[in-house]
């Protein structure tokens, strides 16, 4: 069985969620392994991370080094290709981060790549049967990967539930001595956070959050003014604002904003799971597409299979007509 | 600047719905509509914007089979130079990997500045631009979603990360980038356009003219295999509304004010 790694993506001294998701995986390949975790950074937030992992974690691989205070994917690279041993199998989170790191990973490790899985069948003759997404959730495909010369398999976020079995109390080993000089012709220069737009759609309790069924720029307005009736906000996936309809601050999902609505209606959006990663807090989730086999009704409360084109100004008329007219102080806050 | 473009088609997933064959080997391709993958063509519109400001050319290649090349003449229609099938019966079944080295071999026929993917194709895994640039020690960004020529053979370029933040890279050149959607308003391509390179000739370069390696590529080389296609269960799903518009309208406003979306 080959040694089981797992990659830790962390922030201000704390894991990131995903690193008991893989803990998690990892038990799917091999229920009997404690995985290994490896820990990249600088200071004392990486002693920070490393100590908060041991409940998790049989052992705790810590690579420190001043030059991995902030996660350039290149340079974490290299760090990986010197500690992780030929064979095994190293498990990332298919984040931001995970898509920009593991495909070159892989390469230098001459080790198999298989990102986004969303479900692990097991490990049999010495390969890895596995769960991935095609065509944005539509359909899914089990997928062999041979592991002989070692696999970096990336995790979809939220895929695994954590297993809450019994705490360990693992051992941080301390591999920074095993790294060369890491050097890399991509320099990271800074962070600029997003721009807060004109409506903070994290506050309403209602959005009204339209995707690429929306079809025209024009038909933006019938979503407004059912928000409008409603007292809610327009919010939308990555299409909406790719073609520049609306803000960037509008967007919903894992390259967006993560919204927490009581009531959450996703009109002409398919369903994909990067966008669903920015609705937390369960909320009543509606889904109007005029496509029956869209991923969302999948994950829906309530289904309606129309045009919202057609559909939109219908139900604005219909809650005009239930006197809910806009009144002020309808945000959560 | 000399920039190459790695494009694919693929079935348009705003065109069609996905479904399954009779076999439940492979998705039902009779009816689908195919065209270039989304974020390959905003790869393409900024090559071009880069070229118009700074000079250079645009190359656009493929890997796949002679369906593949109207994808290629569409691209060429919006304005790159040239353009290559990288195509041979020896590439079936080719993964990730065996695409990048299909690549690769492309690549160092040519002398390119600068390499540009899309971020993800639809039936794909966002994975051959990064490996591209680790077989060539090429640096590499993915999830570019602006970019900006520097002096000194160096781009700025600007990663999308979580929450819609920007995090700011300086790359040298040579270098590989995956290009987000959005980036840029891709230009319109008329039938006229199209037709206009219909018969300029796009060459076909297979296993012998790239100089490759029999075992780098095709199905015996991938550690990687799809196996089956099949719908993932549906859970509990949600519970269809039916009905004449007006009614299913009204009864989502119950709905709606019952969970609190309503006064």
């Amino acid at each position: 069985m080959p040694r089981i790694f797992a990659f830790i993506v962390h922030k201000a001294g704390v894991a990131d969620d995903s690193a008991v998701e893989l803990a998690a995986a990892a038990a799917r390949i091999d229920p009997a392994q404690a995985p290994t975790a490896i820990v990249t950074g600088y200071g004392l937030e990486l002693d920070a991370v490393c100590n908060g992992l041991r409940a998790t974690y049989g052992e705790i691989w810590k690579i420190a080094d001043e030059a991995l205070a902030y996660p350039n994917a290149e340079l974490v690279r290299q760090a990986l290709v010197a500690v992780v041993p030929p064979g095994s199998i190293l498990l990332v989170p298919h984040s931001h981060f995970g898509v920009d790191l593991s495909p070159g990973l892989s390469i230098k490790l001459n080790a198999a790549y298989v990102p986004d899985v969303v479900g692990i069948d097991g490990l049999d003759d010495s390969a890895l049967r596995l769960v991935r997404q095609e065509f944005g959730g539509q359909v899914s495909t089990h997928v062999r990967c041979e592991i002989s010369d070692g696999a970096v398999v990336n995790i979809r976020p939220g895929a695994f539930q954590p297993a809450g079995g019994a705490s360990l109390s693992g051992v941080v080993v301390d591999k920074s001595g095993e790294l060369g000089t890491l050097k890399t012709a991509r320099r990271y220069l800074q962070t600029i956070p997003v721009d807060a737009g004109d409506v903070d759609i994290t506050k309403y309790r209602t959005l009204v959050s339209i995707g690429r069924g929306i079809q025209d720029p024009e038909n933006v307005a019938l979503a407004e003014e059912l928000a409008q009736a409603m007292g809610a906000a327009v919010s939308c996936s990555r299409p909406v604002v790719d073609a520049k309809w609306l803000d960037k601050s509008r967007q919903v999902g894992s390259s967006g904003k993560t919204v927490k609505p009581k009531v959450y209606l996703a009109c002409g959006i398919s369903g994909s799971f990067q966008h669903l990663a920015g609705i937390k807090g369960n909320p009543f989730l509606i889904a109007i597409n005029k496509n029956p086999k869209a991923p969302i009704f999948r994950v829906a409360d309530v289904g309606i299979v129309d045009d919202i084109i057609e559909f939109l100004p219908a139900l604005t008329e219909r809650v005009r007509e239930e006197c809910c007219a806009p009144v002020q102080g309808k945000e959560q806050r | 600047m000399e920039i190459l473009v790695c494009a694919k088609r693929v079935p348009d997933t705003s065109e069609n719905e996905i479904e399954l064959n009779g076999a439940g080997n492979d998705i039902e391709r009779d009816e689908l509509v195919y065209s270039v993958n989304e974020p390959d063509n905003y790869a393409v519109e900024e090559a071009l914007k880069m070229v118009e400001a700074a000079g250079g050319s645009v190359t656009v290649v493929t890997v796949g089979d002679s369906e593949d090349e109207e994808i290629l003449r569409r691209e060429m229609a919006m304005g790159a130079n040239r353009a290559a099938l990288l195509s041979d019966d020896a590439f079936r079944g080719s993964d990730g990997k065996g695409v990048a080295s299909i690549l690769k071999a492309f690549v160092e026929k040519g002398r390119y500045d600068l390499i540009l993917t899309g971020v993800q194709a639809d039936d794909g895994a966002a994975q051959v631009g990064g490996m591209l640039a680790a077989m060539l020690d090429y640096p590499f960004a993915s999830l570019v979603n602006a970019v900006e020529v520097l002096e000194g053979g160096r781009l700025k370029v600007s990663r999308e990360i979580e929450g819609g933040n920007r995090e700011i890279n300086e790359l040298d050149l040579p270098c590989v980038l995956s290009i987000q959607t959005g980036i840029n308003e891709p230009r319109y391509v008329g039938m006229r356009g199209i037709r206009q390179v219909a018969s300029v000739p796009i060459p076909t370069l297979g296993t012998s003219e790239l100089g490759l390696r029999v075992d780098a590529a095709g199905q015996a080389a991938a550690k990687v295999r799809r196996l089956d296609y099949f719908v993932p269960e549906a859970g509990k799903g949600a519970e269809m509304l039916e009905g004449d518009r007006e009614e299913v309208a009204a009864r989502l406003v119950e709905l709606m004010k019952a969970k609190g979306g309503l006064n």
